[in-house]
């Protein structure tokens, strides 16, 4: 926005030609000063603790700007952090968002089974990953309620082993991802025109080739998003981790390892080292999958009107 | 009739319970994944009323005992007080704040207004884990970490844009000209604010105050890292409870995670009133510009 404002339509309160009649012609006046306070709440609170946290890893307590981050990467305890975050949150996202969309493709014009199912899936979402925790531990334990329906009905011998591993995480994260993945590919599927479907169908294509053709072209930039925002909150998973996982070995954590950084070590560089790790791994998975969506269709969802 | 020609003329063919095995596939393994949420919710609610549980379907006798126990031990009249001060206060700053902002992005076009849209989406998007950590440490430096206030000001971060997302649909709602009706008449630019757009802006107001509480008391990251021993919020005490059970009843957890589910159920009713539940997970998708 570099070109000069065009003196013939500037406003006429101002005279013609003073600053703030020309700042007015282009949007900006007293008014916007209502818009500050909450720009300045985003800008203390997370945009400078963000830099400060940036700035902190590069002060180790020992050694040069760099020596947080070398000791991260050679100490392999904590290095395979990134790998036991990565081998639970990219599954996870994957199954959740494979089977939200199994889910929600036949519900897209049932309008009473979608609304029943919605509210049953914002419950654990709002429960939130520790309560979920806390009942694991009683209903997967060796004593619970599932190892005792599946081994009366004969299906193991021996109790299976669902918490304090890798799978108690796992399921954990599909217990609160899954209602989150239905929720947004639900929204995103339902935002399609249900006109493209009736043109396919009545130019005669079948149910596999009006899903594969025209649905799944048109609801790809919502599954990629809806699969980052899934990614996101696995990669982040940390009560559930401690609580239900291995936290000291098969699920030791990106989050886990900055938090025991900064809280049991007084590290707070290395802590900080972490955290911009884990967002930078992140952030590289996120931008491989955005840019895949970016080469998928782009266009309408919705078939215009008149 | 073929199932092309209702199709093309509009008509919705329901084939009802009659379903391919695929179908019946999903609706299994749906039923069984809903199955096992209810169950996880109900043994968490048995053994807060069982004496003791240690195999077997149900506990061997049933007890109230546990909830005072729970109620004094872990000081939960404190842990509810700290949760109620923090959700409700972050919601009005949240309000107070938020609500001008929204006002703007709804109205105004200005130079910089995407980047104004990306702030307030970023801090949504990104897992508190990854900001909480560096936002402790600065709240620790300035000596209001581990306290309540602390806990309040770190909840501020995603409910701030939260409340401008959410509101700026409903501001958008609302007919300019009788802003400017208003003034024709010489309202002043805060009796505009608090006469003809705070009673037409309550129901936008009511619900996302309602995403912001029921947002705060479910939020254990951000909360988790600034709460001192004495400041906690019944989530985060519920998981110190759970972290490292020692010598306590493990009934009374359940009884502890029994209160914070029905304040949760509580609120999210409220806000179902008010709010679908797509809108309570999808507010980024659904008001991306």
């Amino acid at each position: 926005m570099s070109a000069a404002p065009s003196y013939g339509d500037a406003v006429t309160i101002a005279p013609i030609g003073s600053l703030r009649g020309r700042l007015k012609a282009r949007g900006i006046d007293r008014g916007l000063l209502l818009a500050v306070p909450a720009m300045v709440f985003v800008v203390l609170l997370f945009v400078y603790p963000f830099l400060y946290g940036l700035m902190l890893s590069f002060q180790p307590q020992h050694g040069d700007a760099f020596a947080s981050y070398r000791q991260f990467f050679s100490d392999g305890y904590l290095r395979a952090t990134i790998w036991n975050t990565l081998r639970l949150a990219l599954p996870v996202a994957v199954v959740n968002v494979a089977g939200a969309m199994a889910v929600a493709y036949p519900l897209r014009k049932a309008r009473r089974g979608r609304q029943a199912l919605s509210t049953a899936f914002i419950v654990p979402i709002t429960f939130g990953t520790v309560l979920v925790s806390d009942g694991m531990l009683t209903y997967l334990g060796p004593n619970g309620w599932l190892n005792q329906v599946l081994q009366d009905i004969g299906l193991i011998h021996s109790p299976l082993v669902l918490i304090h591993n890798y799978w108690g995480v796992f399921i954990s994260l599909l217990i609160t991802g899954f209602p989150f993945a239905f929720l947004l590919s639900l929204s995103h599927l339902t935002g399609i025109d249900p006109a493209f479907e009736r043109a396919a169908a009545a130019l005669g294509a079948s149910p596999w080739q009006r899903f594969r053709r025209v649905i799944l072209p048109l609801w790809a930039p919502g599954i990629g998003i809806t699969f980052c925002l899934l990614f996101m909150l696995a990669f982040a998973v940390f009560p559930s981790a401690e609580l239900v996982g291995n936290p000291s070995s098969t699920t030791h954590v990106l989050s886990i390892a900055a938090y025991f950084e900064a809280y049991e070590r007084y590290d707070y560089s290395m802590a900080c080292a972490i955290t911009i790790v884990a967002a930078l791994v992140e952030l590289l998975i996120v931008a491989v999958v955005l840019t895949w969506r970016a080469r998928a269709y782009h266009g309408a969802s919705t078939v215009g009107k008149g | 009739m073929s199932e092309e020609v209702a199709v093309a003329t509009g008509g919705r063919v329901s084939r009802g319970w009659v379903a391919t095995p695929g179908r019946w596939l999903l609706r299994a393994a749906l039923a069984f994944f809903l199955l096992n949420i209810a169950a996880i919710v109900a043994t968490v609610v048995l053994d807060s009323f069982g004496t003791r549980w240690f195999g077997g379907w149900a506990p061997h006798g049933y007890t109230s005992h546990y909830y005072s126990w729970a109620w004094q031990q872990f000081g939960l009249p404190r842990v509810l007080f700290v949760t109620g001060v923090v959700a409700v206060g972050v919601a009005v700053i949240a309000l107070l704040v938020g609500a001008p902002a929204a006002y703007i992005l709804a109205r105004r076009s200005f130079p910089g207004k995407r980047v104004a849209w990306a702030m307030f989406l970023l801090p949504l998007l990104v897992p508190p884990v990854t900001y909480g950590i560096p936002l402790a440490t600065l709240l620790y430096r300035l000596g209001i970490g581990g306290s309540l206030l602390g806990v309040l000001v770190a909840n501020l971060v995603p409910s701030v844009p939260l409340v401008v997302l959410a509101l700026t649909p409903y501001v958008e709602q609302i007919d300019p000209t009788l802003e400017g009706a208003a003034r024709a008449c010489g309202a002043r630019t805060s009796q505009v604010f608090r006469r003809v757009l705070a009673p037409l802006l309550l129901p936008g107001l009511l619900s996302a105050g309602l995403l912001v509480l029921v947002q705060t008391i479910g939020m254990f990251e951000l909360s988790f890292f600034t709460a001192g021993p004495t400041d906690q919020t019944l989530v985060v005490a519920l998981y110190y409870a759970l972290w490292a059970p020692g010598i306590r009843p493990p009934q009374a957890i359940d009884a502890m995670a029994v209160i914070y589910m029905l304040l949760c159920l509580a609120l999210l009713f409220t806000a179902l009133r008010f709010v679908s539940p797509t809108q309570m997970v999808a507010q980024v998708k659904d008001n991306r510009k």
